[in-house]
């Protein structure tokens, strides 16, 4: 048990080293001064306090998507609404932070729980949709995505836009409305502090409350969870809102942590990175802090080379691309695995 | 010596990648022209043994050797190849396919590019006509009851050349006429020279067929015997590892009201004849009644129907008073119904989870498991896991580990300790121990019997006709998807008497059948 965990770790971690060496190799193909942009990319983001606040920056929303798609991935859900929830949630409260004042500890509260109201009431949709007609929420949800985009798009073009700026970007949010600074000298924010409480509540949420033992065993096992006298709608449909939740506030503790006005015209790809961190971190939310960490530490790496050396910024997608893969791939060390088990087995015995 | 041998296997150890040592250090051999019994617990290796041989598995040490030549296997196949054959405790047949055209399936008679058909049926005739086989070579299999699929099975394997053959639990399925029929088989085969191996949970019949006999427990193999040296209870003694106490003690009931009440069900499911037809039955506070039939009678949808997990279509159903038709699950659970499913891996546990969170799953939603603002308590699981571990004899390591890593046997009692333990007034059994060890049965009967003591209604269903006549005070025998039999008084009926019901070839006069819901 303990080894089946300790190995799940390991493989993680072998993952991670095997991206971070696909990474070198691919900054020695391009680069002109490779040991320069290495140099950078592995150090850089911890060579300062403001480098180091960007990781924490960057892990923030990372945290709330991740956290979001671990709710659903324990339920045996494949849900990526995530994405959409980041940019209508975005959006919507940016009409709150532009057009409302309010006292400022109350303006910034105010917008993260709308924000956590918008992500249920979406997530709802597809939540329903599987639990009453067994649609399939993987398809549901992303066809959801790109409706969230054209609407929000459609609110911030008609109700929002600064015709003073040539760009596709809205009026400043109200002071009162941004998230404060917590740590002087970098940019990290307040909503560090809800990302943490977040990750506490959703972890005895899943692990010490009845209904997270709902989740968790309709997950494991839905005909046995039916058996038991468990309502499988019930909670297919508690898990959609639990995570749509978490993503709304994702999507409104970023947008007035970080911005001043709400600049986003696509999708911002916080969705798809939540189901990458889930994974990576095992769906447990501590799992996710640390994915979320490592994750945010990448882009900071590769932010710093794109700006100071000749490495575009993109190569960071394909590190993505492989850490998902080596993750999710069952049989990857699967020998090295059974020969460990087998050792340990003996070694047990002969103790 | 060694030329006496047919096949070796030394030393043999396995591992699985989860952990659980399945073999250590087992020994197994075989003589030219035996039938040798494989016994042992469920979780004491049989079955790894034998995927070992199949070459299903690869061992993680030992060595095999087949006719004094080491034997070195990567799949089934070559298995198959150097003449070893399997049949399944599932059968690995096509339905739509006719007799002769599933055994001749892969190795079929070609005339140019197309299969010879007429050659195909002749094939399959003499090969049944070389073993004394009685089959019609083309029908189709699908229409074909148990016993005769069986006989398919084993001659596909005979087709491809097998000279050893491995019967995983070959009367599992079977009624007592169709197990002698087998007998009679596998002894042709024995005289003709092939090797068996018969693995069995099955006492009697392993005394009955075999010539040696191989013991296993907790993956060792713990010796072997001439079947004629050891009687059954010596036997069983060594399967379980300790001597004596092999009867059941059994109270004489006191029926109290009536608890279980079925009227008229019947039930379609969308197909034309019904699955039940006109099944009416009342089970009363301190009695077990005993539902006998070769499984596919009906019995899996009754159970459904009592356990909503089917709409009810024709007909009524009151477990404890309630009217089932509009309730839920839940609710029908806590109306006082336990239920223990024939399948644990599908329904009656979340393989996946914990012991102790499997032990919760019908008491977890309220106190004292769930305190206020829906917190479980983890001193309430954790009392109650201990508990549970005790009282059932549960082999495993602690509450935490997964119940993944427990034998079918421990697993079973998980499952039952999670039905019984909030003390149902009604309890349905369905297959409370196949493919369960003695020791495990034996816990799980004593259980079923003290909750009928303390005036639980048991709604025991089994195909294993022992356990039915070891539990139930009264008997109805299904077939046909309809009640064709019924003894009041267990202790007056004989296995064949019942055997005979459950072939349809006996009946009870309507009047006498109408007692049952009395």
């Amino acid at each position: 048990m303990n080894r089946e965990r300790s190995f799940q770790l390991l493989r993680t971690a072998v993952s991670l080293l095997i991206a971070l060496a696909a990474a070198y190799v691919i900054i020695f193909l391009i680069s002109d001064t490779p040991l320069e942009a290495i140099r950078i990319f592995t150090v850089g983001p911890f060579d300062s306090k403001r480098h180091l606040g960007n990781i924490v920056e960057a892990a923030i929303p990372l945290i709330f998507s991740g956290l979001a798609m671990a709710v659903v991935f324990q339920a045996s859900l494949f849900n990526l609404g995530a994405e959409g929830i980041y940019y209508i949630s975005g959006a919507v409260v940016s009409l709150v932070a532009i057009f409302y004042s309010m006292p400022a500890g109350i303006h910034p509260l105010v917008i993260v729980i709308l924000g956590g109201v918008i992500g249920a009431a979406v997530m709802a949709i597809p939540g329903v949709l599987r639990a009453k007609f067994n649609a399939s929420e993987l398809v549901t949800s992303l066809m959801l995505n790109n409706i969230l985009l054209g609407v929000g798009l459609w609110i911030l073009t008609n109700f929002m836009r600064d015709p003073e700026t040539g760009n596709q970007i809205s009026y400043k949010f109200a002071e009162t409305a941004l998230l404060p600074k917590i740590v002087p000298g970098t940019r990290i924010h307040f909503g560090l502090i809800i990302a943490l409480a977040c990750v506490l509540l959703t972890y005895l949420f899943l692990y010490r409350t009845k209904w997270g033992y709902e989740i968790r065993m309709t997950g494991i096992n839905r005909d046995f969870a039916r058996y038991s006298g468990i309502n499988t709608a019930k909670v297919i449909i508690m898990a959609h809102l639990v995570s749509g939740v978490l993503a709304g506030m994702g999507g409104a503790v970023e947008t007035i942590g970080l911005h001043q006005r709400f600049e986003w015209t696509a999708l911002p790809g916080y969705g798809f990175d939540g189901a990458m961190i889930a994974m990576m971190g095992g769906n447990h939310p501590l799992g996710v802090v640390l994915s979320a960490l490592f994750v945010a530490y990448l882009r900071v790496g590769a932010d710093m080379v794109a700006r100071l050396s000749d490495v575009p910024t993109e190569m960071v997608s394909i590190l993505q691309a492989l850490i998902i893969l080596l993750v999710s791939a069952e049989r990857f060390l699967h020998t090295y695995r059974q020969k460990w088990i087998e050792k340990g087995v003996k070694h047990g015995r002969a103790a | 010596m060694q030329e006496e041998y047919v096949l070796n296997m030394e030393h043999i150890s396995k591992i699985y990648g989860n952990g659980i040592v399945a073999n250590e250090d087992v020994n197994f051999n075989l003589k030219r022209g035996e039938i040798h019994a494989l016994v042992g617990e469920n979780g004491a290796g049989k079955t790894t043994l034998m995927k070992i041989l199949f070459g299903m598995e690869k061992p993680s040490s030992g060595t095999i050797t087949l006719e004094g030549a080491p034997l070195e296997m990567n799949s089934s196949e070559d298995a198959i190849s150097h003449g070893i054959g399997m049949v399944h405790q599932h059968f690995m047949l096509v339905n739509s396919f006719t007799v002769a055209q599933n055994i001749a399936l892969g190795i079929e008679p070609k005339k140019g590019l197309f299969v010879d058909s007429a050659k195909v049926n002749d094939f399959a005739r003499e090969l049944g006509e070389k073993y004394h086989f009685d089959i019609d070579p083309t029908a189709v299999v699908g229409t074909l009851p148990v016993g005769i699929k069986q006989k398919v099975e084993i001659l596909k394997a005979l087709a491809r050349g097998a000279r050893i053959l491995i019967l995983d639990e070959p009367t599992a399925v079977l009624t007592p006429q169709e197990t002698d029929q087998l007998f009679a088989e596998l002894n042709v085969l024995k005289d003709l020279g092939h090797t068996i191996i018969f693995i069995s949970h099955k006492l009697r019949e392993v005394k009955a067929i075999s010539n040696r006999v191989t013991v296993m427990r907790n993956g060792r193999s713990v010796g072997v015997y001439d079947t004629d040296e050891l009687t059954e209870e010596e036997l069983s003694a060594k399967i379980v590892g300790w001597e004596g106490g092999g009867e059941l003690e059994k109270a004489p009931c006191t029926p109290g009201e009536v608890l279980i009440r079925a009227e008229h069900l019947s039930y379609y499911g969308g197909a034309q004849v019904p699955v039940l037809d006109d099944v009416s039955f009342a089970v009363h506070a301190g009695t077990v009644l005993g539902v006998a039939g070769v499984q596919g009678n009906g019995q899996v949808e009754l159970v459904e129907l009592l356990t909503r997990a089917r709409e009810l279509e024709q007909g009524r159903v009151e477990i404890n008073g309630m009217d089932i038709s509009r309730q839920k699950v839940r609710a029908l659970r806590e109306g006082g119904l336990g239920y223990i499913p024939e399948d644990r891996l599908r329904q009656g546990a979340a393989a996946g989870a914990s012991i102790r969170e499997n032990l919760i799953s019908c008491s977890y939603y309220r106190a004292p498991v769930s305190g206020p603002a829906g917190l479980l308590s983890n001193e309430q699981i954790d009392a109650f896991t201990r508990q549970s571990i005790a009282d059932y004899e549960i082999k495993c390591g602690s509450g935490a580990s997964k119940i993944s890593m427990l034998s079918g046997g421990n697993m079973q009692k998980v499952v039952v300790a999670r039905e019984c333990s909030g003390q149902p007034s009604v309890l349905i059994a369905e297959q409370p121990t196949r493919g369960v060890d003695i020791g495990a049965a034996r816990i799980i009967h004593q259980k079923i019997l003290s909750l009928r003591d303390s005036g639980s209604a048991v709604l025991l269903i089994s195909a294993d006709l022992a356990e039915v006549m070891k539990l139930s005070d009264a008997v109805v025998v299904l077939y046909d998807g309809r009640i064709v039999a019924y003894f009041p008084d267990v202790s007056a009926v004989t296995e064949e008497e019942l055997g005979l019901c459950m072939l349809g070839l006996q009946r009870h006069s309507p009047e006498r059948i109408q007692e049952v819901t009395k």
